[in-house]
């Protein structure tokens, strides 16, 4: 597949990014949501990333483990990452396959997993204001 | 089985007497306990009209599909006497019980095909018998799967406790089977009620070994991955030892002694809190 064909897309809420799977993830779609993603996390300097898979239905442990890198990576740009609504499917396979992501913080719906990504980036308006003050 | 058998059990069994002769046998035999009169009459009735329309049609092959009334009467036969408690010999002598008055008819005037066809009719009367014995077997072995699946789906409720608590109150002995159902039930219960707690009771859990353990550990971490705890509640003193001998380590789960205490560790969680009234 060539460079400009599928991708996920890539939303930007404030100083989050919002990445929803709405498709089948195959492999290449994998890799390139991890360039992408970690491009735009230094690009738009996110400090959160919510990673909607409540439409995956099927995943295989290639997926299972781009989750937690990316999961890695983020954290690595100074990004916490929050995946959320994973459906009971999805969630018994990974524990089967042994990948239970252990750096990855989980949430029930966007909602809630919005809420926990505001908690634990809420200190950065407050420092942008004391950068601003220096 | 051949043609000798078939014409001679056919004899055999035109012989008006031989219904009352066998429900007499029965009686005697003790094949009928608790069923009233009517009852066993009715059911040898039955039988002897089928084996009698089996053996015109096909002679003394129970294998024919001439015979497959008789097949299903005895199995419905025996289906009934499990339901009403018969044990097995009670079942298979209601078939056992008819070579004596068939046999008391051979020195009679059917008595026409030799030895080769009396011992046809005793195979026969034994493969209905053994027929029957198999069917009785089958019947119990439903029961037994039915019970089964009925304790399964009983034994693993998910009650929703207060809005975003969940809680599963384990009873008896955790296989892999109901392990995921519970799980299974969990997760989707996890969903359909969007709660972020779940408490898993394993008071009525008699032993934890590594395999339950681990289990349990799978149902958390799947919990965990769909954005739910899981607080594991009703842990009893021996449980906690054996759990310690083992060398499983629960650390990453959060684990309290009695359910009392894992509700208020949930409402601490969701920022409720119970007050006395008036207080």
């Amino acid at each position: 597949m060539e460079a400009g064909g599928e991708r996920i897309p890539i939303l930007k809420m404030g100083d989050l990014l919002l990445v929803t799977i709405q498709v089948d993830m195959h492999d290449q779609l994998a890799v390139r949501l991890q360039d992408d993603l970690t491009t735009r996390i230094v690009q738009d300097r996110a400090h959160g990333v919510l990673i909607d898979i409540s439409s995956l239905e099927l995943v295989d442990s290639f997926i299972g483990r781009m989750l937690g890198n990316i999961a890695a990576m983020a954290r690595v740009l100074d990004a916490s990452t929050v995946v959320v609504g994973m459906q009971p499917a999805v969630a018994i396979t990974l524990v089967e396959l042994g990948l239970q992501l252990p750096g990855v913080q989980t949430a029930l719906d966007v909602e809630q997993g919005m809420e926990l990504l505001r908690g634990t980036t809420k200190r950065d308006p407050e420092r942008d204001v004391d950068r601003a003050a220096l | 089985m051949n043609a000798t058998t078939g014409t001679m059990l056919a004899e055999l069994l035109r012989d008006d007497g031989l219904l009352d002769d066998w429900v007499e046998a029965q009686a005697v035999a003790g094949s009928g306990r608790g069923l009233d009169a009517t009852q066993l009459r009715a059911d040898a009735t039955g039988f002897l009209a089928v084996l009698r329309e089996a053996v015109a049609a096909d002679g003394a092959a129970p294998d024919a599909a001439a015979w497959t009334p008789v097949r299903a009467y005895l199995s419905e036969l025996s289906r009934r006497r499990v339901h009403q408690g018969f044990t097995p010999s009670e079942t298979a002598t209601f078939v056992f019980s008819l070579k004596q008055p068939l046999f008391a008819r051979v020195d009679g005037p059917a008595s026409s095909g030799g030895s080769d066809a009396i011992w046809g009719v005793s195979e026969l009367v034994d493969r209905l018998g053994l027929w029957t014995f198999e069917e009785y077997q089958r019947g119990r072995d439903e029961i037994v799967r039915r019970q089964q699946e009925e304790m399964i789906e009983l034994s693993t409720p998910v009650v929703k406790l207060w809005e975003g608590v969940l809680a599963v109150p384990l009873i008896g002995t955790l296989d892999s089977e109901r392990t995921q159902v519970v799980m299974e039930t969990l997760l989707q219960q996890i969903v359909d009620t969007s709660s972020s707690i779940a408490i898993i009771d394993i008071t009525g859990v008699p032993t934890v070994d590594t395999l339950v353990a681990q289990h349990l550990l799978k149902t958390v971490a799947a919990a965990r991955l769909m954005g739910a705890d899981c607080i594991i509640s009703g842990i009893r003193p021996q449980i906690a030892q054996t759990i310690v001998h083992l060398g499983l380590t629960l650390s990453e789960v959060t684990t309290k002694a009695s359910i009392a205490d894992a509700i208020a560790e949930a409402l601490d969680r969701l920022g409720l809190r119970v007050v006395r009234q008036g207080s």
